[in-house]
């Protein structure tokens, strides 16, 4: 049991993270996928950005961003008594961060998909704009949401760079299962390393099956 | 290429006396290995390329074959093992560093006369240390808190670097207030903050083994670097950089 307990901790973080990651990326994709702006084109420029930095220069920037002597982490020590770095919190904010796009950009093809009409329809027979959106637009992206979630997740727990330079490795608290792996081929156990992978494994190709299942069964939504 | 252009190319080699030779080296010593092969390389005409990583990482690529000639690990272990396992050249293992121990803070108040203070201090979030499994240099750390009785009161507030030039950084950007660093992960040669330089009478010493590996057990390059790594100029460089020297099996002496 205290073998897995780097499963766990993933999963759980992965878990949070995703949940964030919906009340933060449903309005930013619904933004970036109907706004009037110019300016969204900067915004998916950035939300895309983790897709091709290392994760190093993310870890970095944060280490920075959240050590107590910067505003940002002395403001949170401050008025929660702990650190950001070395902390679960802290990792739910680097994985918000890292896996955004492969959250966002699933929700911003649906959104696009469906385009404003039906909302506009929504709206002239009263509707309120919260009302048409989650029982017009949501349900009509309910794949881009089932996409979205699981590419989010699995995103999340293949997490390495960023957790390593963040998270100081502390068992129940920061190390997740990447680091746990990586630890054990350090010290040549082969054994807790293969455990830990195989089941990594197993369950990430789980994850991928079932976005093509569910690729399959909701209906594309058409224009 | 034609087969007579390929005994042109080793004749020149030959004749020359210059042959090449891959340095597999331990993150922690990769920059000190820089300063060292520039410094071979004005005396020298062969040629070494370097590959750095982590010692566990290093290891098992040699076992699958990595195409190494010599390895400069971060302990005493890996080049042992790989002694055993028949990989490297039995008798060509040799201690080319001997890594110090400091603990260190970046606040110059921090640690004063007595360290045990600063460690024990009840506001202390959190101490870095190099993770013990992946490092040697928290193998050390581990020791100390030990013997001075404080491994189990400071577990909660322990954060693990993956190496001890992470756990310089954590340590560095303010993260954690205090930690247990290498000597030469500090800048020199006037390091700010405030340090204890630890007993070594505390931890086992930190050896760190170089070994010739079975595929350049005839390879001049790497032959002639190990000799040099004995040598009096590259002693002194390795001291000015952090490192203590070896007092037994010292490299070079073969």
């Amino acid at each position: 049991m205290d073998d897995y307990g780097p499963l766990w901790l993933t999963l759980k973080l992965a878990a949070a993270a995703v949940l964030l990651l919906l009340v933060i990326g449903t309005p930013l994709a619904w933004w970036l996928a109907h706004g009037r702006t110019r300016l969204r084109l900067l915004f998916e420029a950035a939300v895309a950005l983790p897709l091709v930095l290392p994760p190093t220069i993310l870890g970095f920037y944060l280490l920075l961003m959240m050590s107590p002597k910067s505003a940002v982490g002395g403001w949170w020590l401050q008025h929660t008594g702990q650190t950001l770095t070395f902390s679960f919190t802290g990792l739910v904010i680097a994985s918000v961060l890292y896996s955004l796009p492969f959250v966002v950009q699933p929700l911003q093809t649906a959104f696009e998909g469906i385009g404003r009409r039906p909302l506009e329809a929504a709206w002239t027979l009263g509707a309120t704009r919260l009302d048409a959106f989650l029982t017009v637009a949501a349900p009509l992206a309910l794949r881009g949401f089932a996409t979205a979630i699981v590419l989010g997740f699995a995103h999340t727990l293949g997490e390495f760079g960023v957790v390593l330079m963040v998270g100081g490795s502390i068992p129940g608290e920061t190390r997740v299962i990447s680091i746990a792996i990586f630890e054990a081929v350090e010290r040549l156990d082969y054994a807790t390393a293969h455990a830990l992978s195989l089941s990594l494994l197993a369950f990430s190709y789980c994850v991928v099956l079932l976005v093509y299942v569910l690729n399959r069964r909701f209906p594309r939504v058409l224009p | 290429m034609n087969r007579g252009l390929v005994s042109l190319l080793l004749l020149i080699s030959a004749s020359t006396g210059a042959s090449e030779a891959t340095v597999a080296v331990a993150a922690n010593f990769t920059a000190p290995l820089q300063q060292l092969i520039a410094d071979f390389s004005a005396h020298s005409t062969h040629r070494l390329r370097v590959a750095s990583g982590s010692t566990g990482g290093l290891y098992t690529a040699i076992r699958q074959g990595a195409p190494y000639d010599l390895l400069l690990a971060a302990d005493s272990l890996r080049p042992q093992r790989l002694v055993e396992e028949g990989v490297a050249v039995a008798g060509s293992r040799c201690t080319y560093a001997v890594g110090r121990l400091i603990l260190w803070s970046a606040d110059p108040s921090a640690i004063a006369a007595d360290p045990v203070m600063a460690l024990a201090h009840p506001a202390l979030r959190h101490l870095a240390i190099a993770n013990p499994d992946t490092a040697p240099y928290g193998v050390a750390a581990r020791e100390v808190l030990e013997g001075l009785g404080l491994w189990q009161a400071l577990a909660p507030r322990l954060v693990r670097g993956m190496d001890i030039g992470q756990t310089y950084q954590m340590v560095a950007t303010g993260n954690a207030e205090i930690g247990f660093v290498a000597a030469s992960s500090l800048p020199t040669p006037d390091p700010t903050g405030s340090r204890w330089e630890v007993p070594p009478q505390l931890y086992s010493p930190l050896t760190q083994d170089a070994v010739l590996l079975q595929r350049a057990q005839d390879n001049p390059a790497a032959l002639a670097f190990l000799r040099y790594l004995g040598s009096a100029p590259a002693l002194q460089r390795i001291a000015a950089l952090g490192y203590a020297p070896a007092n037994r099996r010292a490299c070079g002496k073969a």
